[in-house]
């Protein structure tokens, strides 16, 4: 566990580097966990999956896997990949400030 | 914390469904999770990629303790087909995908998929038996040099 400064928030993130609370997030978080990841600025397309997966996690309490982000995020496996290449479940979850989506699928 | 694994190439040498899962399983775990993944397929694992079987494979009933049941009720006609039924039922309800549609997903994720030419000239296939999924029909040589770097699991 770390504690470190988001847009001017204090935030603790885990060893994993996920927001420990996911109610601190904001928009301008994103930006700055985005440039952890190695993205610099961050696309349109990217905002849709990240508050897609945001949204997904509010309603269900935990954020979709890569497959489920497939069938219904209106975002393919294949550009899933090429906007998120280090895994695009894990890297959006990070970016939106939730947890790990949990699952093996 | 070690270092992080970056690399794995999975090889899946089994043509059941027991065998073929959880070679797919992996390859998609590693690249949800960002590491770089080829699945290299040999042996009866070719089943998974071939057109006219990969939707055909079956729980090995005989010779699978597994089961907690006596392999000479599993050789019983049909009973392949029932546990294999049994199994899809409950996979499907657990929202995981079938083989072909497994093997699909997977080759989208950007894994590398390729085909051993031992078994192929082995068994008489041709690059067209697959589905277009697979890349490559490569030696064992081939393998190693996509290999390097990473790690190699069999299975």
């Amino acid at each position: 566990m770390t504690t470190t400064t988001l847009a001017g928030i204090n935030v603790e993130l885990n060893d994993e580097g996920f927001l420990v609370d996911p109610s601190q997030w904001t928009d301008a978080m994103a930006a700055e966990l985005a440039r952890k990841e190695g993205i610099e600025s961050l696309t349109e397309r990217q905002w849709q999956v990240i508050n897609f997966m945001r949204t997904q996690y509010l309603a269900k309490g935990t954020g979709p896997s890569v497959r489920v982000l497939g069938k219904t995020s209106g975002v393919s496996i294949k550009e899933l990949y090429q906007l998120f290449p280090k895994g695009p479940a894990k890297t959006a979850a990070k970016i939106a400030g939730i947890p790990k989506p949990k699952g093996c699928i | 914390m070690s270092d992080p694994i970056e690399k794995v190439s999975i090889i899946i040498s089994k043509g059941s469904l027991e065998g073929v899962y959880p070679g797919l399983i992996m390859a998609n775990g590693a690249r949800a999770e960002g590491i770089e993944a080829n699945l290299f397929f040999t042996f009866f694992g070719l089943d998974a990629i071939l057109k006219k079987r990969q939707g055909h494979i079956k729980v090995a009933t005989v010779g699978n303790p597994g089961l907690h049941m006596a392999s000479v009720v599993g050789a019983l006609p049909g009973m392949s087909a029932l546990a294999t039924h049994m199994m899809e039922q409950k996979m499907d309800k657990l929202d995981i995908p079938s083989i072909p549609e497994f093997v699909e997903m997977i080759s989208d994720t950007g894994c590398g998929m390729y085909a051993c030419q031992a078994s192929v000239d082995l068994f008489g296939l041709k690059k067209d038996d697959f589905v277009e999924q697979v890349e490559e029909i490569i030696t064992v040589g081939d393998f190693y040099a996509k290999a390097a770097g990473g790690e190699i699991i069999f299975t």
